[in-house]
């Protein structure tokens, strides 16, 4: 399977770096290496051009306001463009936490709208209310995802997330708060383009969803390979335990 | 008549904690906060009272362990201390103390937190601020929020004397609001790396906004650091450490140097992190006018504190316990323990309390890739074993070397067959207290665990 290539591009590594993001990282490298899919990592920093036909899974993490708020304008200004050409050829797009913030229209703080790159069809406001924190389990509604999947990690934010009237979750809150606490919904997913509040980090404690990511990602030839999976099976059932989800 | 209120208030706290003991509670803060509940001045009444007043430390890490060599050094310099030693650093814990204990000179150690509240009602003569690194985000939020508290405690003339980390550009930084502050740093280049480790914080200059460059990188962010654009650089420190030898988990040893004298340390706790906390509690000594002589004395018979490296023997094997609990703190201890020589076994504990930090997120930011090179078993115990495990597998710790066992007093029994090397228990906080009452019940007792 030499042929076939993942090619991630890690947006500001060193910046929106804040929930281990490079756990998942190493987990998407890894799953890859396994099964001798030849797989490139490509971090793309600020004032760093995106080529949107380089990459076929595009990650983008959560950092310090301060970060996100440098982040955010370079992402307008350098990066948006290649983003949404890159969406356009169904390339994956994953934002966590702070990257799903900046996937969506805004981010309204206090007297200031910071600007998005509008990939998903959501707005986040943050007024003077207590942060979301917590550990986190949600149903996803992801076509082709397993039987009763489940995604379980931790979330920890102060802004809420409202959903445009069509736009659709990643999925029903089990236990916790999700994109705002009341409306049971959490994350956003258009097509290959995927917001979402859980880190822990997500992809070490769900690794499934790290194997949907790729295969959607590879648009879904060749089929996976089969992986020990012992711990990370341990792991993911832990992590839905703290969550406060052991049912089906 | 305040003072009324504070001895009938500190009589029935004194009644309530014999009350709390007798029904076995280790409760270290309820007595300091039925305390404060009672008489609000508490603490700033009974700080007054120090003839020798006091002095605060407070940073991510270390703070425990820099009190503990404060402590021998003031002891050595006859003082008779009031010191939260057992680590109850908000502002319960140190109210309890202050009512619990009588002496001279008052040590604290202070919760980031806390700082700007207990520097206000303490007053303190001297307060030192050795280093700040991304902690538990979910109880401490942003490291921006601390900076900016803490910049404001710096300013304050309640601070006293300010000590800081001329290594650390996000505490040096803080020097501009204070009055002639007193710097401490290691200037010896040979100990330090040229690239950053994982995670460290991003320092960058406050005129220009740039990034800071590094000429050498010490632990995290701490090291030889200047604005690029020549706006800001690294102060010069005043008391400093150099041609710095470190012997894996024996200790080290190095040249502590004032403005104008030098002396030769020989320090038992291990880790170039260790000798920023003897050079943090050297410095804070030196603020207090401590006699130079009496410093080195203190620092050459400092101990392990509290579940900072230490060893104690059970059923003929040596086991050290080193608290991890931060990627920061975590990338230092594993560091130290991958440059010992000797063959060893590890024992990983991961909880997830409160005091721990619900979130596990951070064992992803710490670099365990350090523990590949551990040849004997990697037991993971605690209520996120999972976890851990599946981090070391992707830290390259070989599947067969990895046993999983949620349940401590099982995993520690484990872990101790497991061969006759020394066994190092790396545990978070709630599991320190844990690991260190169960070997307290299973072994001879090593004099500093008292």
């Amino acid at each position: 399977m030499a042929d076939i290539e993942l090619r991630i591009a890690a947006l500001y590594p060193e910046q929106l770096n804040i929930y281990a993001d490079r756990g998942n990282i190493a987990v998407l490298e890894r799953r890859c290496q396994w099964r001798s899919i030849d797989v490139t990592v490509t971090p793309i920093g600020i004032a760093e051009p995106l080529d949107p036909d380089q990459f076929d899974l595009i990650y983008l993490g959560g950092g310090q306001d301060e970060d996100q708020r440098r982040c955010a304008a370079d992402l307008i200004e350098t990066k948006r463009e290649g983003l949404v050409a890159a969406a356009a050829r169904r390339a994956v797009v994953l934002g966590i936490c702070g990257g799903y913030q900046l996937l969506g229209h805004s981010y309204e703080l206090d007297d200031d709208t910071i600007e998005g790159v509008g990939l998903l069809d959501v707005k986040t406001v943050r007024r003077d209310e207590p942060r979301l924190i917590g550990n986190l389990a949600i149903r996803p509604e992801l076509p082709s995802a397993p039987t009763a999947a489940v995604l379980a990690g931790f979330e920890n934010h102060g802004g809420r997330t409202q959903l445009a009237a069509d736009a659709k979750p990643l999925g029903r809150v089990i236990n916790g708060h999700g994109n705002d606490g009341k409306s049971g919904q959490e994350g956003c997913r258009s097509g290959t383009v995927i917001g979402t509040y859980l880190h822990g980090p997500l992809l070490p404690a769900n690794s499934w969803f790290a194997d949907w990511l790729i295969s959607a990602a590879l648009q879904g030839s060749p089929e996976l390979q089969t992986l020990d999976d012992t711990l990370e099976l341990a792991a993911h059932r832990s992590a839905c335990r703290a969550s406060g989800f052991t049912g089906r | 008549m305040s003072s009324l209120r504070l001895a009938i208030a500190s009589a029935i706290v004194r009644l309530a904690t014999v009350a709390l003991r007798l029904i076995g509670s280790g409760a270290t803060s309820a007595p300091g906060k039925l305390l404060l509940f009672l008489a609000p001045h508490a603490i700033s009444q009974r700080s007054a009272q120090l003839a020798r007043g006091c002095a605060v430390i407070s940073a991510t890490n270390g703070k425990t362990t820099t009190s503990g060599i404060v402590a021998k050094i003031m002891t050595a310099d006859r003082a008779t201390l009031v010191h939260n030693k057992a680590g109850a650093n908000m502002a319960g814990g140190v109210a309890a103390t202050l009512n619990d204990q009588q002496g001279d000179f008052g040590l604290f150690e202070v919760d980031e937190f806390w700082l700007p509240d207990l520097v206000e009602q303490l007053t303190p003569r001297s307060m030192l601020l050795a280093n700040l690194f991304r902690d538990q985000l979910d109880r401490y939020g942003e490291l921006d929020e601390i900076v900016d508290r803490w910049r404001d405690v710096v300013a304050s003339p309640n601070a006293g004397q300010v000590v800081l980390n001329a290594d650390d550009p996000l505490v040096a930084g803080l020097g501009n609001s204070a009055r002639a502050p007193l710097y401490f740093g290691i200037e010896d280049k040979a100990v330090g790396e040229s690239t950053a480790q994982h995670a460290s914080e991003q320092a960058c200059c406050p005129a220009c906004g740039e990034q800071f460059t590094y000429s050498r990188y010490f632990v995290g962010q701490l090291g030889h650091y200047r604005c690029p654009n020549g706006h800001v650089s690294r102060p010069t420190p005043d008391v400093s450490a150099d041609e710095i030898s470190l012997n894996g988990l024996e200790g080290s040893t190095f040249s502590l140097s004032f403005s104008d004298q030098s002396f030769d340390v020989e320090l038992h706790l291990p880790g170039l992190y260790n000798v920023y906390n003897a050079l943090a509690a050297a410095a804070l000594a030196e603020s207090l006018g401590v006699d130079r002589g009496t410093i080195v004395g203190g620092i050459n018979s400092s101990k392990p504190s509290f579940g900072r490296a230490e060893t104690l023997s059970v059923a003929g094997r040596a086991c050290s316990i080193m608290l991890i609990k931060n990627p920061a703190g975590a990338n230092e201890v594993i560091r130290t323990l991958a440059s010992d020589t000797e063959p060893h076994d590890v024992l990983v504990v991961l909880n997830d309390q409160i005091a721990d930090g619900r979130d596990i997120s951070w064992i992803w930011d710490a670099d365990f890739e350090g523990l590949s090179c551990v040849t004997g078993t990697v037991t993971c115990a605690g209520s996120r074993a999972a976890e851990l495990a599946l981090r070391l597998k992707y830290a390259g710790v070989g599947i067969s070397q990895i046993v999983v066992e949620e349940r401590l007093p099982q995993a520690l029994t484990l872990a101790i067959g497991a061969s006759s090397d020394r066994l190092v228990i790396l545990p978070t906080y709630t599991a320190m207290l844990e690991v260190r009452e169960l070997l307290v019940a299973r072994s001879v007792v090593r004099g500093s665990f008292s």
